[in-house]
């Protein structure tokens, strides 16, 4: 990072510690193994098999060639797994990315834009708030109907006033540091003083935020999905797999206790290394 | 003092009246006939036709934002297609079950996650603050709707210990009172840790023991009540977190409340209820944080807002 001393939160000793590295390693595994999906994994995730039905998986009784068994369709769980990973992380990731996008542009408008701009952007962000963003996104999904991209855009509304807030404050502070001021007397521009000494300065807290956020997306989606409005059968997703394993609890325990590991564990590793990112990045909070 | 209590009130009010306008652009701007949508499928063209004119829906938006401000005003959210009653009267009517069940998760958050992170802060870097922490940790990372499920196959299915559905007795409360908590118990298990260790380092807290109190003593009345601000804004918050978490935890536990019935008026499509909902849980959240901050000039005395 090239930004000024002043307000910039260095990192400190410059490592990230254990946990946040098992949880980058956590992460980074799901992705990985989400990414390769198609190679990984031989059996289709979607076309049913009836003639293996709830096969457990590999070690109680069930065989090497569904090793995370098979549903109640007789699809093989490992490969639903892994192309329903596809599906839910790559929604979270665009999602958290619009957020961060969008919440930026709103906090330098609102930082920058004068008195009037500023309460009437930070008073959307309160409505935005007050609504629990499950029941906005049930209302929205309801009327625009159940698309991946209807999804992604509840969850990027839901997200978005976390970065604009912060990218709020710390425009406001840069704005009175000396060296900022002797740059706007040089004649510096407003979109050059935002590019070279605002944005380095907030990517930090930005960073910190969008590692935790993408945990809290990937719950959103899957639980939309769970409730069934979000990623719609026979698509794979893991919110979904859950929900159809719930009617199998007493004889199948697996088809609802996997996909519910597979989030966990996700979500594990994107709030280790968020928290790891933040005790390194900002020292502060 | 009474100029914040004045201005955090009309805050307030402006937000709630965001929320009207968000509520209004999702319900009636974007689906392309919100007539039809208002009405239950099969409705003759002549109802649709009479919404349309009560609704305003040939008049400009504002108007038709006024015309639906209006009727909000009187209580009058539309008639429920699924129940064939009141909007408003049906949502009420199941309040009291998603109140019931987010009041026991409160206590839990509270007790729960405070005692944690008092224990984690006291003994700090011992193998109490690490549990505390892994459990602080689990408790952000598990879905609640798969937690649920867990506690229903553990507790229900294998050991038949608990009801895993319905609302009859105390004893159907504790599991999704349980899942429900899992979420705030944790974040208020990490922050009454945190500030808990900011507090313990300042001099009155070194004073306090000095002169020879007590450390339970030092820790409840003197450490706690001054981490008890930072709390309180957070438990706030958490009310918004609740109120959605139920739409999750009623569903898996068959429990009747207002996010059950969310859920279910979904597949009926019926948008009155929604509407209701949507409302009525916005304005909740925006009542009870006016609340929390109104009340921070009672806990903390040294708090005066010019």
């Amino acid at each position: 990072m090239s930004g000024p001393v002043a307000a910039d939160p260095a990192p400190r000793a410059g490592r990230l510690s254990p946990t946040a590295l098992v949880g980058g390693a956590l992460l980074a595994v799901a992705v990985l193994a989400s990414v390769l999906a198609p190679l990984l994994v031989a059996s289709d995730p979607v076309k049913p098999s009836f003639s293996r039905r709830l096969a457990p998986p590999w070690g109680l009784g069930g065989t090497p060639a569904h090793a995370l068994g098979t549903d109640n369709l007789g699809r093989d769980i490992l490969a639903r797994l892994l192309h329903g990973g596809r599906i839910s992380l790559s929604l979270a990731a665009i999602s958290v990315l619009i957020a961060a996008l969008v919440g930026i542009l709103v906090g330098l408008v609102a930082g920058s834009g004068g008195e009037r701009l500023d309460s009437l952007l930070m008073r959307a962000a309160d409505v935005q708030l007050a609504f629990p963003v499950i029941m906005l996104a049930i209302a929205i999904v309801a009327v625009v109907g159940t698309s991946p991209a209807a999804l992604v855009g509840v969850l990027a509304l839901s997200g978005w006033v976390l970065y604009a807030r912060t990218v709020r404050a710390s425009v406001l502070t840069i704005r009175r540091l000396e060296y900022v001021e002797a740059a706007y007397t040089l004649g510096a521009s407003d979109l050059r003083i935002v590019a070279r000494h605002i944005l380095p300065n907030t990517m930090a807290p930005i960073l910190v935020i969008g590692s935790s956020q993408f945990a809290t997306m990937v719950l959103l989606e899957s639980g939309l999905s769970f409730l069934g409005m979000g990623i719609q059968a026979p698509r794979p997703s893991w919110g979904l797999m859950l929900a159809e394993g719930r009617d199998y609890l007493s004889n199948a325990w697996w088809l609802a206790t996997i996909p519910g590991l597979a989030i966990s564990l996700v979500v594990l590793g994107a709030n280790l290394l968020g928290d790891g990112l933040r005790d390194l990045l900002d020292p502060r909070a | 003092m009474r100029a914040y209590v004045l201005r955090r009130l009309w805050q307030s009010a402006l937000t709630l009246a965001g929320v009207s306008v968000l509520v209004f652009v999702i319900l009636r701007v974007l689906p392309g006939d919100p007539a039809k949508m208002l009405l239950p499928d099969g409705a003759p063209q002549s109802a649709v036709d009479e919404l349309n004119r009560q609704l305003g829906l040939h008049e400009p938006l504002h108007v038709q934002y006024a015309l639906f401000l209006r009727s909000v005003f009187r209580g009058d959210f539309g008639q429920s297609f699924q129940y064939r009653a009141p909007a408003l009267q049906v949502v009420t009517e199941r309040l009291a079950a998603t109140v019931q069940l987010a009041l026991a998760a409160l206590l839990i958050t509270v007790a729960v996650g405070v005692s944690l992170g008092i224990v984690a802060a006291v003994r700090r870097g011992t193998r109490y603050d690490y549990a505390s922490t892994v459990l602080a940790v689990l408790g952000q990372s598990l879905p609640n709707f798969w937690l649920g499920i867990m506690l229903i196959l553990l507790f229900g299915v294998a050991l038949r210990w608990l009801p895993t559905s319905g609302f009859e007795s105390w004893r159907h409360l504790i599991l999704p009172a349980v899942t429900l908590a899992a979420f705030p118990m944790a974040l208020v298990a990490r922050l009454t840790r945190s500030s808990m260790l900011e507090i313990l380092g300042r001099d009155f807290i070194r004073t306090g023991r000095a002169k020879g109190l007590a450390e339970r003593a030092v820790i409840l009345r003197h450490a706690l009540r001054n981490a008890a601000v930072p709390l309180l804004t957070v438990l706030g918050l958490q009310i918004g977190t609740l109120l959605g978490g139920a739409v999750i935890t009623e569903s898996v536990f068959a429990w009747p409340g207002m996010g059950k019935l969310v859920v279910d008026a979904i597949f009926f499509r019926d948008f009155p209820v929604v509407q209701t909902v949507l409302i009525l849980s916005a304005t909740i959240f925006v009542v009870i944080n006016l609340l929390v901050d109104l009340l921070y000039t009672v806990i903390d005395p040294r708090i005066r807002y010019s």
